[in-house]
């Protein structure tokens, strides 16, 4: 599902380079959390991912595709098969919840009764049924986290990338997302999921990949956040 | 394709970001208005060329008692040379399509008609006046050819060709139509730096959608589509205005105020705007067109 073939990259305004020489496989279906201190390179293997980025040296493989010989006009249709969420949320402020989560259809083209269909379904299933017809700044952190999973999650996507998707909530709220997330893992699609939030991590007890610096010095099944706590 | 939503994408980035729409409107409108009014007078020195063309003529003047040029050192001219030039003039066709005498009486009627409200009236007699050829050619263009085979020849006073009077004039008019011209490309090209502005602004303050588009995997097209229309509908309403200034231009500057003062020539149709307004609308959405894709290239990355 994803493959990591020893991936360099460098960013040319930094000294070191942001992953060095990192491997890694995630297969369909799995839950993983990405691990580390700030600048360890975990963004960076979600943006290689998306091919936001491309690697320096060593290829990114995601869904069968070599992204190093994918071109660009094909990249969109990659995103398709990938959700993003973000530690903030990043909802269209003067759009109601249910045109957020339409948005990522009609961008794509989908038709509008396609749309009228799926978008219920799905605010439903991250349980904000009732609040199509609010404005984001009307909704609590954790609400509106919930409406950014619907947007990633409205394609149907083989692969939910979350980065950092409870760094901005409290603890109670962050479990619930979780829940949620859990609940999207179940019904096949591959997560990943970067986090500082070792509480989560040891609760879910998920595979762990632990970055440091650029290098991958933990992968483990159903593992904890760290020893360095 | 979602044609409703991308127009209220349009609808909604246009409104937004009104100031810059109406300063692009205005712009793409004052420089098109312009570049239309410089070819209308084109088409004006167009019209003109072919009203006058058609009915200047080449004037060869025979001497008569008074005249005092060399080659009517003999006098009044002749009877024969007068049948001479007749049949070297018949020899020149089909450059020559008219040849038409005009004899001192005619010459006479004409003048006394022509300066009736003028006292010279009184003080010409008909002998004063001289006899001539008057040439209508096939292509007014090559006047030399006559003047060459009749200047100085024994009889002939003068060749003079009316073409070349209205050649100044024409020349004049080509220079108010250079500088409308060139006007009107600085003002396009104030345009296109405009919109090129307007639309980096205009993805700038977008950038959170876009990025989400880009992030649900839109394509390129689509979410530069948006933009590019904006760019092309500013530009239209802009077309528009200029159109409308076409029409006044045409309507009174043309119609009421030169036409009724300069009744002795032909002003542009309405023809000309109909066949000027299409260029207007094609160059303004062409550069608004070009100008944003050229732009949102840079800005809106993949």
């Amino acid at each position: 599902m994803i493959l990591f073939e020893r991936v360099m990259k460098q960013y040319p305004t930094q000294t070191r380079p942001a992953l060095d020489d990192v491997s890694l496989e995630v297969e369909k279906g799995e839950f993983v959390f990405l691990v580390g201190p700030s600048g360890s390179g975990k963004s960076t293997v979600l943006r290689l991912i998306l091919k936001e980025e491309s690697p320096n040296k060593g290829r990114v493989w995601v869904l069968g595709k070599d992204l190093n010989r994918l071109s660009n006009w094909k990249v969109p249709t990659l995103r398709r098969q990938i959700g993003t969420v973000f530690q903030d949320f990043r909802l269209l402020p003067n759009k109601t919840v249910f045109d957020n989560v339409a948005f990522a259809l009609e961008v794509i083209g989908k038709p509008r009764s396609t749309v009228r269909r799926i978008v219920p379904e799905v605010l439903e299933l991250v349980g904000l049924e009732g609040k199509e017809g609010r404005m984001p700044d009307e909704l609590s952190g954790g609400e509106q986290q919930r409406v950014a999973i619907a947007r990633a999650f409205v394609n149907k996507p083989a692969i939910l990338l979350a980065d950092e998707p409870t760094g901005n909530l409290d603890p109670a709220t962050s479990e619930g997302i979780m829940k949620l997330l859990d609940r999207i893992n179940r019904t096949g699609t591959t997560v990943v999921m970067s986090t500082h939030d070792a509480a989560i991590v040891d609760q879910m007890r998920k595979r762990v990949i632990e970055l440091e610096q650029g290098h991958l010095v933990r992968d483990q099944s159903r593992g904890v956040y760290g020893y360095s706590r | 394709m979602r044609a409703r939503f991308v127009m209220s994408e349009v609808w909604n980035g246009l409104r937004r970001n009104l100031t810059m729409t109406i300063a692009v409107v205005i712009t793409v409108g004052v420089s098109l208005a312009l570049f239309g009014v410089s070819l209308l007078v084109r088409a004006q020195v167009e019209t003109m060329k072919d009203f006058w063309y058609d009915k200047v003529e080449v004037s060869i003047f025979l001497c008569n008692d008074n005249s005092e040029t060399p080659s009517c050192s003999g006098g009044k001219v002749t009877e024969a040379q007068k049948a001479q030039i007749e049949t070297d003039l018949e020899s020149l066709k089909p450059l020559v399509q008219d040849i038409y005498y005009e004899s001192q009486e005619e010459a006479y009627d004409r003048f006394i008609v022509q300066y009736r409200n003028s006292p010279i009236v009184d003080s010409v007699t008909v002998e004063a006046l001289p006899e001539s050829f008057r040439v209508k050619l096939s292509d007014p263009t090559k006047y030399d050819i006559v003047a060459s085979a009749f200047e100085g020849r024994p009889g002939v006073e003068q060749v003079n060709d009316q073409r070349q009077f209205l050649d100044k004039f024409f020349q004049l008019l080509g220079g108010l139509q250079a500088i409308a011209l060139v006007i009107a490309i600085a003002m396009l090209v104030v345009t296109v730096l405009l919109i090129v502005n307007t639309m980096r602004v205009a993805a700038f303050s977008r950038r959170r959608e876009t990025s989400i588009m880009r992030l649900v995997g839109a394509s390129n097209f689509y979410i530069q589509l948006p933009f590019l229309l904006e760019a092309a509908i500013a530009a239209a309403i802009g077309a528009t205005l200029a159109t409308g200034g076409l029409i006044l231009v045409k309507t009174f500057v043309v119609d009421r105020v030169l036409a009724p003062a300069f009744q002795f020539t032909a002003f542009v149709g309405w023809d000309a705007v109909v066949g000027i307004v299409p260029i207007l609308f094609l160059t303004g959405i062409l550069l608004a067109g070009l100008a944003a894709f050229f732009t949102l290239r840079k800005y809106l990355r993949v």
